[in-house]
């Protein structure tokens, strides 16, 4: 390993630590945010907003997502969709509900 | 036989195989995630009633678990660092504390799982129930497999860097990103099955 590649670790243990740090205090408002008793729809939109940003910072530094490849943006922008419709099938069950106005 | 495009990337794919590969298992993994976290949200919205998580569960012991995840995650990618600067014995060391964080979350979990089976509320008590030992079950059994992993990295796997370090470094890092998923999955596991 040449002292330049070596250098450049370093530069990004750092950054994982402050990562790391990130993430505890996003896991604290988490858990703050939960005592506040907001009513369900805006708790659950907050808890979601928190965890999508801390997965987000788990995959774009831990999972080097962040100087990755095309090919693998590719199949993630694949798998995202898939995702997306697959959250969203639960709701089609529920159609006649939010249809008619209930 | 030769394993192809362990160490040097694959001209076509601009990456070496194992690691197009991981990433295609965590695709078929997100699915199989996002079916269950799919049915919770099909049983939600269906129900009449659903129980608060912070009522039925204990928050403090999965604030503990997430914390140690997460470490478990710094420690991991601190693993591979520290044989990308070839530092052997620190690699050992944060290697060995991913997988001892590991057994930590499965105790702790095998607390939460004990008392609420002792207390009656085992996967048939309802459909909360049910839904949240499917999951956490199904993630567990990550974890799991993610100590087999790790496991023979740390012991027999470990051989490896002796001949070809850099193909060693490169398992390394695949496993991560493995663990990251496991790590990820809880991130939002947590918050849905214990806050909402």
């Amino acid at each position: 390993m040449d002292a330049h590649a070596a250098d450049d670790i370093r530069s990004h243990v750092k950054t994982y630590f402050m990562v790391f740090g990130a993430l505890m205090v996003l896991t604290i408002v988490t858990v703050g945010v939960s005592y506040l008793h907001l009513p369900v729809a805006m708790a659950i939109t907050l808890a979601l907003i928190v965890a999508t940003i801390k997965g987000s910072l788990v995959a774009l530094y831990f999972m080097h997502l962040k100087h990755e490849r095309k090919l693998i943006y590719y199949v993630l922008v694949l798998t995202v969709i898939f995702f997306v419709f697959m959250m969203f099938v639960p709701l089609l069950t529920n159609l006649d509900k939010i249809t008619q106005g209930y | 036989m030769e394993i192809p495009y362990t160490v040097e990337v694959r001209p076509d794919t601009g990456l070496s195989n194992g690691k197009l590969g991981v990433w295609l298992f965590l695709a078929s993994e997100v699915m199989l995630f996002a079916a269950l976290f799919s049915s919770y949200i099909l049983l939600r919205v269906g129900s009449t009633e659903w129980p608060r998580g912070a009522e039925e569960l204990s928050v403090p012991m999965a604030f503990f678990n997430t914390v140690v995840l997460i470490t478990s995650s710094v420690t991991m990618v601190m693993a591979w660092a520290s044989l990308k600067m070839n530092d052997f014995g620190k690699f050992r060391t944060y290697l060995g504390a991913t997988i001892l964080l590991s057994f930590v979350f499965l105790v702790v979990k095998y607390f939460e799982y004990s008392h609420h089976l002792h207390a009656g509320e085992g996967p048939w008590h309802n459909t909360y129930y049910a839904i949240y030992f499917t999951i956490t079950g199904l993630h567990g059994l990550h974890i799991l497999g993610g100590i087999v992993v790790n496991g023979y990295l740390l012991g027999p796997g470990a051989r490896m860097w002796k001949t070809e370090k850099e193909r060693f470094t490169n398992r390394i890092e695949i496993a991560g990103l493995y663990w990251h998923f496991v790590d990820l999955v809880w991130i939002f596991l947590f918050p849905v099955l214990y806050l909402l």
